[in-house]
């Protein structure tokens, strides 16, 4: 190390500054690529703004040609005509997502966290296999058991009520094996025995040396649930099919499929819809965009 | 983690529990409660995730095998076995293959342009600009976006009279036209939904898996006198060949499972159909028809176990394919 670090600064000034500069050369962005980019984040806002600009007009200056390109001042008229529409019930749509997507999210961080310290760190029988049960489960698409499932929660007596939509989804494979794989590389085994030798019990290992060591995994599998349980649509259609206690998307589908000619009370559900998620996406998009390439490397 | 084998020894001299934790000698302290906790807890702590996935996820998986197997209508008393009798008349049932067929025909529609444009779109966010991580965002935004709230936007965006699209078409001497009602235009509008949702979603693995290319590698390409395009076609890609095969293969199994932006695409309370003629309904909303239309749950199993099937099919296809293009790619470069 010494050598090496001795060597360096005696050859670099003489061979590095050309190379580098012909390294940024390589990887600088060209004028054309630069606007190429600038074009597709254009685009890829344009849906998100056109929707804000039909959410704030009337039914009547949406339909005209040339369409309306800029916002208008009629949002709060239009939410005021969503929000008393009894058809749609978006309001308790927003409040059961909130609460499925909340409860999922601290559910899934426990249950995942707990269960993936055990396998990361704890010795007992069938570990390995039983990880590579967790792995198998995670091939296989919801869709094979969605028949039984939902006959299931019509038994129970579920079916159209916030259990159907919580109680199956309180923690996944995905999480656990994450958490699993987090676990082994950010918390050292010394530090665990430590914590043994200091009498601390399992969980207490868990609660006060696991949890703060794994925060930034935390936040990333919390933003994900979050998301993915906002979105959910295809069993929340079978199972919150009922007009009267939908989730959010639902509710959605509800006034898209009764009010396609009232497009600016549809859009301003849509706009509502949509303002949690770009909440956390504006406060924590590094998160997840680190969260997306990491999960990237790791597969 | 050694320290519980050598423990039973020390426990017999030691005094029951005290809270002098911190004294060397007492350190030791393993009582059979604390043995209870190093056995048992780890169980204890994995146990929720084989309960919710055994009750909810297992069971159901088993029993879907056994109600395809019956005729089993919603609220009956009695559900006769059939056998196979679902399978071919669900087999024999054209719409179920012209669902086969539209969902086939939209996710190569769709999955196709979206896989090669985030490629692009990822060698150019991996270039060094002013503005990167707003760059990174900008191109994310649309896969955080709720898929209904996206479908609605598009299908607004694809309507015959006042739809932008249509208006800007009208410039090139397009008629205004309905495009729920051909199979060639839905399938169109509705890739267009999806590829706009996931485009920058899989720029940014692409864009994870590029970063991890050691870099000197194109600055010897650039000596040699390989172009930017050159480096792209006969490096990258092929470097990128686990992470491209990643991605069809969870392409294939979210594509064939399209639901959400066909249903929302087609208005009214028979949006499950795609449309008068079927021109735009997938296979899940095939499945869904048996629910609404019909209460046959025997059917609806059934079309779940023929959707895995086609999905194991697909991505046992792409998989293939997907590593001769890429090998194919990689002689080309050595050339």
């Amino acid at each position: 190390m010494t050598t090496v670090s001795v060597r360096q600064p005696m050859h670099r000034p003489a061979e590095e500054p050309p190379r580098r500069r012909r390294g940024r050369d390589l990887f600088q962005a060209t004028p054309l690529t630069f606007v190429m980019l600038l074009i597709t984040v254009v685009l890829s806002i344009f849906p998100l703004y056109y929707m804000i600009v039909v959410a704030t007009r009337t039914n009547d200056a949406v339909a005209t040609t040339p369409p309306k390109l800029t916002p208008g001042g009629n949002l709060g008229d239009n939410i005021g005509r969503l929000l008393s529409n009894e058809n749609a019930a978006f309001m308790t749509g927003l409040v059961n997502s909130a609460v499925i997507s909340l409860t999922l999210t601290v559910s899934v961080v426990f249950l995942s966290t707990l269960a993936g310290f055990a396998f990361a760190k704890l010795r007992f029988r069938g570990r390995n296999q039983l990880m590579l049960a967790i792995l198998v489960t995670m091939m296989v698409p919801a869709q094979l058991g969605v028949v039984p499932l939902y006959m299931m929660m019509a038994d129970l007596e579920w079916a159209n009520h916030l259990p159907s939509v919580i109680v199956p989804f309180l923690v996944n494979g995905f999480g656990v094996f994450m958490m699993r794989q987090y676990v082994s590389q950010s918390v050292p085994d010394e530090l665990i025995e430590a914590a043994r030798v200091d009498g601390c019990n399992t969980f207490r290992i868990y609660w006060s040396v696991v949890l703060p060591a794994l925060r930034p995994a935390i936040a990333v599998l919390a933003l994900f649930t979050f998301m993915a349980q906002w979105n959910e649509f295809f069993w929340a259609s079978l199972a919150m099919g009922d007009p009267s206690n939908p989730t959010v998307q639902i509710s959605l589908q509800h006034l898209s499929n009764g009010y396609y000619n009232d497009y600016t009370q549809v859009f301003a559900g849509t706009l509502l819809s949509i303002l949690p998620l770009l909440a956390v996406f504006i406060l924590f998009g590094r998160q997840i965009i680190g969260g997306i390439m990491e999960g990237a490397l790791k597969a | 983690m050694s320290l519980p084998t050598t423990s039973p020894t020390h426990s017999a001299e030691l005094p029951p529990p005290s809270r002098q934790r911190h004294d060397p000698p007492f350190r030791v302290r393993i009582s059979r409660l604390s043995r209870l906790d190093t056995k048992g807890s780890p169980y204890l702590y994995i146990a929720p995730f084989f309960i919710v996935f055994g009750i909810f996820g297992l069971y159901p998986l088993v029993r879907t095998a056994w109600v395809a197997l019956h005729h089993w209508e919603v609220g009956a008393d009695e559900h006769p076995f059939v056998g196979l009798d679902n399978f071919s008349k669900i087999l024999s049932d054209s719409y179920f293959w012209n669902a086969v067929l539209n969902t086939i025909g939209i996710f190569v529609i769709s999955t196709v342009p979206q896989l090669l444009l985030a490629l692009v779109l990822a060698n150019a966010l991996n270039r060094r600009m002013r503005g990167r991580t707003l760059m990174r965002m900008g191109v994310l935004i649309p896969n955080i976006t709720s898929v209904a709230a996206v479908a609605i936007v598009f299908s607004q965006l694809y309507s015959r009279d006042f739809g932008l699209i249509n208006w800007v078409l009208h410039f090139f001497g397009v008629e205004p036209f309905e495009w729920q009602a051909y199979k060639w235009s839905s399938w169109i509008a509705i890739s267009t939904m999806v590829d706009w949702r996931w485009i920058g979603y899989n720029a940014l693995i692409y864009l994870a898996a590029m970063q991890s290319i050691p870099r000197d590698i194109y600055e010897s390409a650039a000596l040699d006198g390989a172009s930017p395009r050159r480096q792209f076609w006969s490096l990258t890609v092929p470097m990128l060949k686990p992470t491209i095969i990643f991605t069809v293969i969870i392409s294939t199994i979210g594509g064939l499972q399209l639901y959400a932006e066909p249903l929302l695409f087609n208005s009214g309370a028979n949006a499950f159909l795609g449309g008068t003629l079927r021109q735009s309904q997938t296979v899940t909303m095939y499945l869904m028809e048996q629910f609404y239309g019909k209460f046959q749950y025997g059917d609806m199993a059934t079309v779940a176990w023929l959707l895995f099937v086609l999905i194991l099919i697909f991505s046992a296809v792409n998989y293939l394919i997907t590593s001769r293009l890429e090998s194919s790619g990689k002689r080309g470069g050595s050339k």
